[in-house]
């Protein structure tokens, strides 16, 4: 332990020795009050739900310790299966068709081309702005047939759209997350195109290269830090997916059921039915898919050789 | 981790049309072919595809500002992207702030309150954090790390009701408490700070400040603090786009709607129309949300080059 206290880089020769054992421990004056609160708010209840989700309480005996049944009992429940398959489902359409829309959008802003660029980087970032809960009320109005653009639409063309009563529910929820993210995305990714070295540019250009092929060759593989970060928001963000859905379903409550996401599952086994040991197992295998996909995502994305 | 960021984090945050243009090299011996102090021709097409995505984010937005100026039946009768017959938004602004005695008007404060003390709080634990992180060796250092980015991991899912049940022992849930504490940490403002700390400070400076004399905190004070502050612009931004946007927890946390913030009370508008006995409040619920996101979309466009630059440095150092 002594010779870790000498590893640190900046190790103070010219101060005195007792003046550097107070230095070695500065850093928790600074830290500390950060990992005070995270205790608080993160560590605590993760062990509390780990305590939950191997416990029952009964009326008649009271708490006891029950093992793994609750995860037993998660994983045999269609209902759980239906939510899971759907942000799954959700995932993996979402998410790509939003990429694709920021990374357009962002070649398109790196690109020195566009007139009125910083118009358009404002205009496409200001729904990042707009809380979660109004643009979902705000969607839920256009979406509605009776005084919501798609009403006015059917008028005009004689459709007979009803997003919020049909298969396209999901859609329309996708929609909504695209809506309010794919500005935020093409930041990031234009942010990370503008550290690209210019030079590579004028060397590719020199070697023949077309804007195609610089685009393929030189700026994707620049992105990549970027994706995988935003990769492993969007999967977060999509297997928590719980706002839009639960504020939509004032409008539609026959198709968005009490368990149309993990989370609206968690959250009304929690606070409406009462079974919060039910509810942690359901979240912390909910937690467990999350960092097993957001942790293949980064070991494939930073592979080297890809 | 690769210092690629350097070149993106603030220091001076000067955002103009940005990109560095060719450094001189052999490029410029041969400006016949490559000029590359010209600018690439603007392009017609890609405009106008820009355009339909603007088009895209922005029509709901519009269609948010068309919809305040209208009564109830007016929503109901008039196209969307238009005016109505009468013009009925200083009428709705008032009832918005009068309905329920003015509750909207406590919704308001509350938010401020969570915003100024939780994103305020959480920016502060964030910057003496990543300052720490940054510039210190410690015992636990390893562990602090490995503990707070594992945790990140965890959704929110898996936190939220055993965080209500453990406040609701604490005597914490239906107060500001319940909403204020969680929203002290933020795991991300930590990691942002850290980047920022490690790109701005020098820690010859630090060290000069120590020879002098001058106590721990105080190099804090006079060193970190002002080389930390268009780092700390951002940070204050992201949070408080963080806390005045929650929903998922004040709604698990409180039922009293005088503590609510403003995204839960207009919820709960909203929801009294499909309440049996309920009031279809629709036009209120709509100006109430105008209202809401006016103030941080000023702020954005106020701004813009700390959230720009804050971006950049969060997309590019993973």
């Amino acid at each position: 332990m002594t010779s870790a206290a000498s590893v640190g880089e900046r190790a103070p020769r010219t101060v005195e020795a007792g003046n550097g054992r107070r230095r070695r421990w500065a850093g928790w004056a600074f830290i500390g009050p950060f990992m005070a609160v995270f205790t608080l708010v993160f560590l605590a209840p993760i062990a509390y739900s780990l305590w939950l989700s191997v416990h029952r309480t009964q009326f008649v005996g009271g708490t006891q310790f029950v093992g793994l049944d609750n995860y037993v009992r998660a994983l045999q429940d269609p209902r759980f299966w239906e939510g899971a398959v759907r942000v799954g489902l959700f995932l993996a359409v979402q998410v790509p068709v939003m990429f694709v829309l920021a990374l357009l959008a962002a070649l398109a802003l790196d690109s020195g081309r566009l007139y009125g660029k910083s118009f358009f980087r404002i205009s496409i970032f200001m729904p990042y702005a707009v809380p979660g809960v109004v643009s979902a009320l705000m969607w839920g109005f256009l979406y509605g047939t009776r005084f919501g653009l798609t009403g006015n639409l059917n008028d005009l063309f004689g459709w007979n759209l009803d997003p919020l009563n049909s298969s396209l529910l999901l859609p329309a929820i996708g929609n909504i997350v695209t809506w309010q993210w794919v500005g935020y995305s093409m930041l990031i990714f234009y942010s990370a195109l503008k550290v690209v070295d210019t030079s590579l540019y004028e060397a590719a250009a020199i070697d023949g290269a077309t804007q195609f092929q610089i685009i393929r060759k030189i700026k994707i593989p620049a992105l990549r830090g970027a994706m995988v970060i935003a990769t492993i928001f969007s999967i977060i963000g999509s297997f928590q997916l719980f706002n839009e859905p639960q504020i939509l379903q004032a409008l539609t409550p026959q198709r968005i059921t009490s368990h149309y996401t993990p989370n609206m599952f968690a959250f009304n086994l929690s606070f409406a039915g009462q079974q919060v040991n039910y509810a942690a197992a359901i979240a912390i295998i909910m937690g467990l898919i999350t960092m097993v996909i957001a942790y293949v995502v980064q070991l494939r994305g930073t592979r080297k050789d890809v | 981790m690769a210092r690629l960021a350097s070149t993106a984090v603030p220091s001076n945050g000067t955002e103009s049309d940005g990109r560095r243009t060719g450094r001189p090299g052999p490029i410029t011996l041969r400006p016949g072919l490559l000029r590359p102090d010209k600018k690439p021709k603007k392009s017609i097409v890609r405009t106008i595809l820009m355009a339909l995505m603007a088009l895209y984010t922005l029509v709901p937005l519009a269609w948010l500002v068309f919809s305040s100026t209208k009564t109830l039946e007016g929503l109901q009768t008039s196209f969307g992207l238009w005016f109505a017959g009468d013009f009925a938004l200083w009428d709705n602004i008032r009832l918005v702030l009068t309905h329920q005695d003015g509750v909207f008007l406590r919704w308001f404060a509350n938010t401020l309150l969570y915003v100024v003390v939780g994103a305020g709080g959480a920016t502060l634990l964030a910057l003496l954090g990543g300052y720490a992180l940054a510039k210190f060796d410690f015992p636990g250092k390893r562990a602090v790390f490995a503990i707070v980015i594992g945790a990140v991991a965890v959704p929110g899912t898996a936190l939220a009701v055993p965080t209500f049940l453990l406040f609701s022992r604490l005597g914490f849930t239906n107060t500001p408490w319940a909403v204020i504490i969680p929203s002290l940490i933020s795991p991300f403002a930590l990691y942002l700070m850290w980047t920022f700390a490690s790109e701005a400070i020098p820690t010859e400076l630090m060290e000069a400040a120590r020879i002098d004399g001058a106590g721990e905190f105080r190099t804090f004070f006079k060193v970190g603090l002002p080389l930390l502050a268009p780092g700390t612009v951002t940070v204050i931004l992201i949070t408080t786009v963080t806390t005045w946007n929650n929903f998922f927890l004040p709604l698990i946390m409180l039922r009293d709607p005088q503590w609510f913030p403003l995204t839960l009370g207009l919820n709960n508008w909203n929801q009294a129309a499909f309440t049996p006995g309920g009031q279809a409040l629709f036009h209120l619920v709509l100006t109430g949300s105008l209202l809401t996101v006016i103030p941080l979309a000023v702020t954005f466009l106020l701004l813009q080059r700390y959230w720009q630059n804050g971006l950049a440095a969060g997309a590019v150092k993973g």
